[in-house]
């Protein structure tokens, strides 16, 4: 380990202390996208000015994300020679709550989530054992809600760039071997080994090499990526100085959505105190070796996930793949050899280098190695971010940590991998979850995404959600991917529209069959999943489309009707005074009736009456 | 249209093929969006013709070719939102707003896009208004929400 390196950590440390053993309070508020929408912005806002109103003086420390998004706003209170409390939903008069204990005032319990620190509150959890912590492994999250993310002295007093300083001790035979026996497989949904990528890169012939990080994180319903970047930049950076430093490159990139636009600040931050401490610049890998890195925003094209598309889009093209091998390990980016990772992938390398292969490799399967950020959210009672050891069953996640499905209703489905995977029927929540396991069953890992759905959501309809997608992000190169998933996607519509017919099942099969053998990259290839999926476990719902005549879920619009319950209706005239088409008859105190023939089925009644008089019924179409 | 003024803008990249996309971005954020006009500036700045800008511009779902609403509501259309009803908030937004998806107010106040996914999925269903994310929405709220401002 360098002097300089050492001079800093001690630094660094200093500053974190200021932070966990302050004389002054320390309020740390979670301001990631998710808090923000919360509302954690205005908390923040009103903690200030009450505490400067009462005069009390305090350190306000801006964090990314803990996880628990259901219990956003998260504000967690330090005050000294008291345990470290961590408050959830924090609201505007929860804030003020919260400014009173700060001032000295009750603590009050009814906000409490959990005590973070070695002291601890009867009848408080440690965060630990807290709802929706239980059962966690947290180690690439680890500092994610903890530390200051705009700080980089936080991330290196918590351990950042050590894995650096220790990667530059060895030579690059023993950085591969590290990486060899952590087993660490890449995390951006195909599971291909990561020494054996770099190895491949290495032995590629040429001068000029790059790293690029994937971070077009493009599945609809995953935010892992999201929240990485924002609450703990630096281990992504770390993991690419590293990767750099051991296949020979000079320049990195880190393609970012440019829907994240939190991310790309917090990363454009980072790079700089990354510079400014010699990390990165002209002599980053050792005297004259320089590494730079690049933030290059994308431009909304899912196809982009896909590395020789996000390669080509690195270059100012179109993002349209190319067949492979080559691999862009071997030609890449202008044609040079290219390590692309996705940012997990290199949070986890950092992680490796800092604390050893063994360290990491001792949570996992036989071949999975290590733990997983999964973004647990759908229908499920705390939605949010999680991180397990690879070969936890989803039904662990679901239910134990995740607290099973909203009330009154049951649990129907599990969709992971995103727009490439599939949804797996509660059959099959025992099966753990790794690359192999969820591959037999018929679905991929994928990048984390998990969608819980309960009984209102219909199979079929999920399909044509999925393959909607796909059509719209298909980039149009090969033929079986624009036309079979559009073609795919017309049958879906013509079952959850009432006009299927028994043959478009087997159409639908063999259809799907062809997309994935005819298709040039991963779009295409996967693009059926969420359709062969459904049909292998829900093949009873698109029976009941085309043969029954009904939507079981009671979802698509075509089969239902919507009724008022003679019983239950007060007569108050909010269904009909919002109704869009004026299709609801009746007066004040008055039962109301829908009128069918001009009802729309857009559900405001429903989702108005308070007294829950609306029905959905089936209906023939 | 001030194309004339882009000058400072595009004078931050440099004159290669491969500065094109970051190029319209700032562009668009300047203006915008992608005037024809503009796509020429771009094109003699990133020394490519004005058909590969457009293909490029054309390609991703980021840039437009018409001026949008000084508010851009974009409703997201992620797994998790869908699951959680985010259909039912995008017909209550085209009733209120009174324009459907892709389309802008007559007064250029609101324009009514959908996005493949914000992240925000645990707080689901959500959509932005020009980046500002609201979260666990229901048709009520959003008839609340956009209602105020329509007044």
């Amino acid at each position: 380990m360098t002097a300089g390196f050492e001079q800093l950590r001690q630094a660094a440390e200093e500053q974190w202390d200021l932070l966990t053993a302050s004389d002054t309070p320390v309020i740390t508020v979670g301001t990631a996208t998710c808090g923000r929408s919360a509302g954690a912005l205005d908390t923040l806002d009103v903690l200030r000015g009450e505490l400067a109103g009462r005069d009390v003086e305090c350190r306000f420390v801006e964090v990314g994300c803990l996880g628990p998004c259901y219990a956003e706003p998260l504000v967690t209170v330090s005050l000294p020679g008291v345990a470290t409390v961590c408050f959830a939903s924090v609201d505007i008069k929860g804030a003020r709550k919260i400014a009173a204990y700060v001032a000295g005032g009750e603590l009050p319990e009814e906000l409490a989530f959990a005590t973070t620190g070695s002291e601890t509150i009867p009848g408080i959890p440690d965060l630990m054992d807290a709802p929706m912590m239980k059962g966690q492994v947290r180690r690439v999250l680890r500092n994610c809600g903890i530390i200051d993310p705009g700080d980089i002295r936080h991330s290196i007093a918590r351990g950042a760039y050590s894995g650096l300083q220790r990667a530059m001790e060895l030579d690059r035979d023993a950085r591969i071997g590290e990486l060899d026996r952590s087993g660490l497989r890449g995390r951006g949904g195909a599971g291909f080994p990561v020494a054996r990528k770099w190895k491949f890169c290495i032995d590629a012939p040429g001068d000029t090499r790059y790293v690029i990080c994937n971070a077009d994180e493009g599945d609809p319903g995953a935010f892992m990526n999201r929240s990485l970047l924002e609450g703990d930049p630096h281990a992504v950076l770390e993991g690419m100085i590293i990767a750099g430093l051991t296949i020979g490159a000079a320049e990195g990139f880190i393609y970012c959505r440019a829907e994240y636009p939190l991310a790309l600040e917090r990363l454009a931050v980072a790079i700089e105190q990354a510079e400014q401490a010699g990390f990165l610049g002209a002599d980053a890998l050792g005297p004259g070796r320089p590494f730079r890195i690049k933030v290059k925003e994308g431009a909304g094209a899912f196809v982009c996930g896909e590395e020789t598309a996000l390669i080509a889009s690195l270059e100012g093209r179109r993002g349209m793949p190319r067949p492979r091998p080559p691999f862009p390990a071997v030609s890449g980016l202008w044609g040079c050899p290219t390590v692309i990772n996705n940012v997990e992938t290199l949070a986890s390398v950092a992680l490796i280098f800092q604390h050893g292969a063994d360290w990491y490799a001792e949570y996992g399967t036989e071949k999975s190695k290590g733990t997983k950020t999964f973004a647990l959210v759908g229908n499920v009672q705390r939605p949010g971010l999680v991180e397990v050891p690879l070969g936890t069953t989803l039904r662990e996640m679901i239910f134990d940590i995740g607290g099973g499905i909203a009330s009154g209703h049951r649990f129907k489905a599990v969709q992971t991998g995103g727009p490439s995977g599939g949804c797996l029927p509660e059959e099959k929540l025992d099966i753990p979850v790794d690359y192999e396991s969820l591959q037999e069953a018929g679905t991929i890992m994928g990048s984390g995404g998990i969608v819980v759905m309960d009984e209102r959501t219909c199979m079929v309809d999920f399909a044509r959600y999925f393959l909607d997608f796909a059509a719209d992000e298909s980039c149009g190169e090969c033929g079986p991917c624009r036309l079979g998933t559009r073609q795919l996607l017309r049958i879906l519509e013509d079952i959850t529209q009432g006009k299927g017919t028994a043959s478009d099942i087997e159409l639908l099969e063999g259809l799907s069959h062809n997309v994935i053998r005819g298709s040039l990259c991963g779009l295409g290839q996967t693009a059926p999943n969420p359709v062969l999926t459904t049909l292998r476990y829900f093949r009873d719902e698109y029976v009941a489309h085309v043969e029954g005549r009904t939507c079981p879920a009671l979802a698509c619009r075509d089969f239902i009707a919507f009724e008022i319950d003679e019983e239950m209706c007060t007569g108050c005239t909010a269904c009909a005074v919002l109704c869009p088409v004026d299709g609801i008859a009746g007066a004040r105190d008055a039962l109301h009736a829908i009128n069918a023939a001009v009802c729309i089925k857009c559900g405001v009644c429903s989702d108005t009456c308070a007294f829950g008089a609306v029905e959905t019924v089936q209906a023939t179409p | 249209m001030a194309t004339t003024n882009l000058g400072p803008v595009l004078s931050a990249f440099e004159r290669r093929p491969e500065s094109l996309i970051s190029l319209l971005q700032a562009v668009q954020e300047q203006l915008g969006y992608l005037p024809p006009e503009a796509l020429g500036t771009v094109a003699r700045h990133a020394r490519v013709p004005r058909s590969r800008v457009y293909g490029v511009a054309s390609f991703y779902s980021q840039f437009r070719f018409n001026p949008v609403g000084r508010q851009r509501v974009a409703v997201c259309r992620g797994t998790a939102c869908h699951v959680g009803g985010a259909r039912f908030i995008l017909e209550q937004l085209e009733r209120t707003l009174g324009i459907p998806e892709g389309q802008t107010t007559e007064d250029m106040e609101y324009s009514l896009e959908t996005v493949a996914c914000i992240g925000c999925c645990g707080l689901a269903p959500c959509l932005t208004v020009n980046d500002e994310v609201s979260a666990k929405l229901t048709p009520k709220k959003v008839r609340k929400q956009f209602k105020k401002a329509r007044k």
